[in-house]
């Protein structure tokens, strides 16, 4: 049968890099294709050429048979090519209907818009697809998973039969996980065909017709779900061989080190962000929070690292009371901060390595004396974590803002673990940061545990809670439903627990 | 297989407590004002006469004349009433509602107080308010345009002054009509200038919206300075004459106020009705407001982002334009070296506590039409407040109004940064 879509030897250079060397695939109708590769790997390149954003340096397009030319999004849109986005394309202050309908409005005579119209069209794709959705109801109301729904729907609403999904669950509960696939299998059963982009190896297993690897903006190959395995698509995806699960002992904990207590914060628009929270991390272990993206774990790290004052309640500190404390003072009793935003929060990017290592002690001797920066001794000091924490980088000297991901987040590393810390909160540790990176964090994160520090962990990634923590606390609407032992629980408990589901016996 | 549960995730306004014990405060701070303040120096059988006929009209409208003790005191009973279950309760999500009802109800009392044993012209304060009104809510309509696409301008003030500058030169060389016409092209043309700095060049737009500003102040002053305080003959525009509208003008206390104007007020009300239209129930308004959110989704979805904000912006140059005519062709007849004085800012404010909306831009420009109004109404009774802390009142509310005392709104997401393809 002849493929709905065929990419052929599409190259694409940016200043400096080759981000798609020659990468051929094609889409039969009617299957879900996944596109398999880490962050950085091409992937995304290669769906915005796709798509009209980016231009092609070479290679060709065809869709159904034909060539296609696309120079702007509205093209790939006409030829039938929509595209869900990794961050969506939507206007939170809009209903779904006004969404939608965005860009090929529906209008009433009189030239007004016809939002009667287009919320009926919205209410027969969803029910023919079974994507519920409210039509009048305002995108910054809705979880997540309706957002995507609403998505998918405005590419139906434009007639699109092929379907390209870029890291679609990677805002989702694993409940909403399955309905999306189930979504996916629906659209498949009608006649749609859909490239679903991933580095999850997981969901290609389970979900996927056909795998393609891309590595270094290179095909490394194609392959069938039940002719391979995790492990071998982890080594195709990174090149080498991988160690999936991380080694740990079991836990010895010691004294409660962190206490919180009825903890109420409210957010940047003075909403309630975390609300009654209790719970207390003790030396030697990992307690984890895992929960939906933005149900609270944001405001907690950062009323608990003294960037936010909380409105009630108390958090207990190795026994002195930091309710009130500034980030300095919580910081000099021994907590370290790997922040959800490295970028923003985590680093001063165009300050040199050596700067920001010394970014929260460059007050204290040996670092300064009289106030006077000592350069000699933090260079010194700055070229033995370089090596140390293996920062690739020409030297110490380099600005932040030059370094890819992975050795960004090192440098916050190795800033946090070498002072001598009690208290460690992770927030997102290895967010959008490739395999090899994320196994060095996850070992230095388990190191210190080992060593008796009490240890935070926030992520929004199950896999990573479920392997670090030693406990698991699920955060929903600003609430800790549930603390629950990470030995004896499922996916499926936490995934509805995360979903807001609190069942009665666990 | 299981449906999620949760389709909305709705949160609520969270009032902290300390707010609620301020605010509770403030009310009874109110209350004790007007009884120390307003009802011991008042004599008890002084009157209140409010006078409800502005002048210039056919319809008579008896005076109100009343005891000032005894509604002063009901007025301190109310705010300390509100006040009182503030601080035991609460109002909650009503609290600035509320503040606003006690602000409005002090207000009432200072003019009892400031009129007792004399009389003020209430409807005459009411007609001014509206008249006041006018450049603030078309200034607000001009930073709407610009501000819904995306892109800020805090150039209306310039913009306003040399329009006025065009409407005096060109409506005394030509006449009144094209003196309008040009007012409104000079507007667009330094909104094209802001435009493209702002859209093309990707220049900081508060920046480029300054600059506007010093050219129009510098530019307007030296041409006035030179020609126009010269030759008197190039500075007698005329004005648009008053229009009483049949009927609706004849109402009883509203007409002479609301209808009795020149075409400027009313340009101001027809434009708060075709803007709403505009911007909330046609397709151009669901473009335009896309881009102002999220220019990207709009992209995406094959509409053109800065050509959308060139019309914008535009058209907000315009309505700049048309706001600055007003102060020569609907109001003075002539031109004053900087005669908007700060209009142009205060337009703004009110486009910020109208929440980008045409409607309730209108309602704040009213707001610190009425306090300007005021200012120059209480001059005239015998308030022991000098003159030019009175003149300050306009600005005073708006600073107060923008501090947050009456909540956040929603400005535009995607306000102020120039749009860049990937």
């Amino acid at each position: 049968m002849e493929p709905v879509l065929e990419l052929r030897g599409i190259t694409k250079r940016f200043p400096g890099v080759l981000a798609n060397d020659q990468i051929s695939i094609d889409l039969k109708k009617g299957e879900i294709h996944a596109l398999l590769g880490e962050n950085g790997a091409g992937k995304t390149t290669l769906m915005n050429i796709l798509y009209g954003l980016y231009k092609p340096d070479e290679g060709e397009i065809f869709v159904k048979g034909k060539k296609l030319e696309v120079s702007s999004p509205r093209d790939a849109i006409h030829a039938g090519v929509g595209m869900v986005h990794q961050h969506f394309m939507l206007v939170p202050v809009f209903t779904v209907t006004e969404n939608v309908m965005l860009g090929d409005e529906y209008l009433l005579p009189g030239g007004l818009l016809d939002r009667k119209k287009a919320a009926n069209r919205i209410l027969e794709i969803s029910q023919q697809y079974n994507l519920a959705v409210e039509p009048g109801s305002y995108i910054k109301d809705l979880p997540v998973g309706i957002q995507q729904r609403v998505e998918i729907i405005k590419l139906l609403f434009r007639h699109a039969d092929i379907l390209i999904l870029d890291e679609p669950t990677a805002v989702l509960t694993p409940q909403e996980v399955n309905e999306l696939f189930s979504i996916m299998k629906k659209l498949v059963e009608q006649g749609k065909s859909i490239i679903f982009i991933t580095h999850k190896l997981r969901e290609v297993m389970e979900f996927a017709d056909r795998i393609t690897v891309i590595r270094g903006g290179k095909v490394v190959g194609t392959t069938l779900p039940k002719e391979t395995n995790q492990k071998q698509l982890a080594s195709m995806m990174v090149g080498r061989q991988i160690e999936l699960n991380i080694k740990k002992e079991a836990a010895v904990t010691g004294d409660p080190v962190l206490q919180v207590n009825d903890l109420k914060v409210l957010n940047t628009s003075h909403q309630v962000a975390v609300d009654n929270v209790s719970f207390e991390v003790r030396a030697g272990e990992v307690l984890g929070i895992a929960g939906v993206q933005g149900n609270g774990q944001t405001e907690l790290v950062r009323c608990l690292t003294g960037l936010t004052r909380p409105v009630a309640g108390k958090i207990t500190l190795l026994g002195k009371n930091v309710t009130h404390a500034n980030a300095k003072t919580v910081k000099e009793i021994g907590t370290a901060h790997i922040p959800e935003d490295r970028q923003k929060d985590g680093l001063v990017l165009p300050y040199s390595i050596e700067d920001n290592l010394i970014l929260n002690t460059w007050y204290e001797a040996p670092y300064a004396r009289r106030n006077i920066l000592q350069r000699k001794v933090i260079l010194d000091y700055a070229n033995k974590l370089v090596k140390r924490f293996d920062i690739r980088a020409p030297n110490a000297l380099t600005a932040t803002s030059h370094l890819s991901g992975g050795n960004q987040q090192k440098v916050i590393v190795a800033r946090e673990f070498s002072r001598p810390i009690k208290f460690l909160v992770a927030s997102q540790p290895t967010r959008g940061l490739d395999v090899g990176s994320i196994e060095y964090i996850h070992q230095r994160i388990i190191e210190k545990r080992d060593q008796g520090c009490a240890v935070l962990l926030v992520s929004t990634e199950l896999d990573e809670v479920m392997q670090l923590s030693d406990r698991i606390a699920v955060m929903y609407r600003g609430q800790i439903l549930a603390v629950v032992d990470a030995r004896k629980t499922t996916r499926e408990e936490i995934g509805l627990l995360m979903a807001g589901v609190k069942q009665a016996a666990v | 297989m299981a449906q999620s549960s949760v389709i909305s995730s709705k949160q609520t306004d969270y009032i902290s407590p300390a707010r609620r014990t301020t605010m509770g405060v403030v009310f009874l701070v109110m209350a004790l004002t007007i009884w120390f303040g307003f009802v011991i120096s008042t004599t008890s059988d002084a009157l209140t006469t409010f006078v409800l006929y502005p002048g210039g009209s056919d319809v008579v409208v008896a005076d109100l004349i009343f005891a000032s003790r005894p509604i002063l005191n009901i007025l301190a009973f109310l705010c300390a009433g509100l006040g009182a279950y503030q601080l035991a309760k609460g109002f909650g999500k009503w609290t600035n509602t509320l503040l606003g009802v006690v602000a409005g109800l002090f207000i009432a009392a200072f003019l009892v107080w400031g009129s007792s044993g004399t009389s003020l012209n209430l409807a005459g304060l009411l007609k001014v308010a509206v008249v006041r009104a006018v450049p603030l809510t078309l200034g607000a309509f001009s930073g709407i345009f610009c501000e819904r696409s995306g892109v800020f301008n805090i150039a209306i003030e310039g913009m306003m002054l040399t329009a006025a500058f065009c409407a005096a030169l060109f409506g005394s060389l030509v006449n009144i009509w094209f003196g309008l016409f040009t007012a409104v092209l000079s507007g667009i043309l330094l909104a094209y200038v802001l435009a493209v700095l702002s859209i093309k060049y990707k220049v900081n737009q508060i920046i480029s919206g300054t600059v506007i500003n010093i050219f129009a102040t510098g530019i307007t002053s030296f041409l006035s300075a030179k020609f126009l305080q010269r030759h008197s003959e190039l500075n007698d525009s005329g004005r648009f004459t008053t229009w009483n509208i049949p009927g609706l003008s004849e109402i009883p206390f509203f007409g002479p106020i609301l209808f009795s104007h020149n075409m400027f007020i009313y340009a101001m009300f027809i434009f708060t009705a075709v803007l709403t239209v505009l911007f909330f129930y046609t397709r151009w308004g669901l473009r335009t407001r896309a881009v102002g959110e999220h220019p990207k989704a709009a992209d995406t979805l094959g509409i053109n982002v800065n050509r959308t904000r060139y019309i914008s912006v535009l058209i907000g140059g315009a309505m700049a334009g048309f706001a600055g005519a007003y102060f020569v062709l609907g109001s003075v007849g002539r031109f004053d070296e900087v005669m908007t004085a700060g209009r142009g800012f205060v337009g703004l404010a009110a486009m910020i506590f109208g929440n980008w909306n045409p409607i309730g831009s209108l309602g704040a420009g009213m707001l610190f039409g009425f306090a300007d109004s005021l200012a120059s109404k209480l001059a005239i009774l015998k308030v022991p407040i000098p003159n030019k802390f009175l003149e300050m009142a306009p600005y005073l509310v708006t600073m107060i109004v923008l501090a947050g005392v009456v909540g956040r709104g929603q400005p535009p997401a995607a306000g102020g940064q120039p749009y860049e393809k990937e």
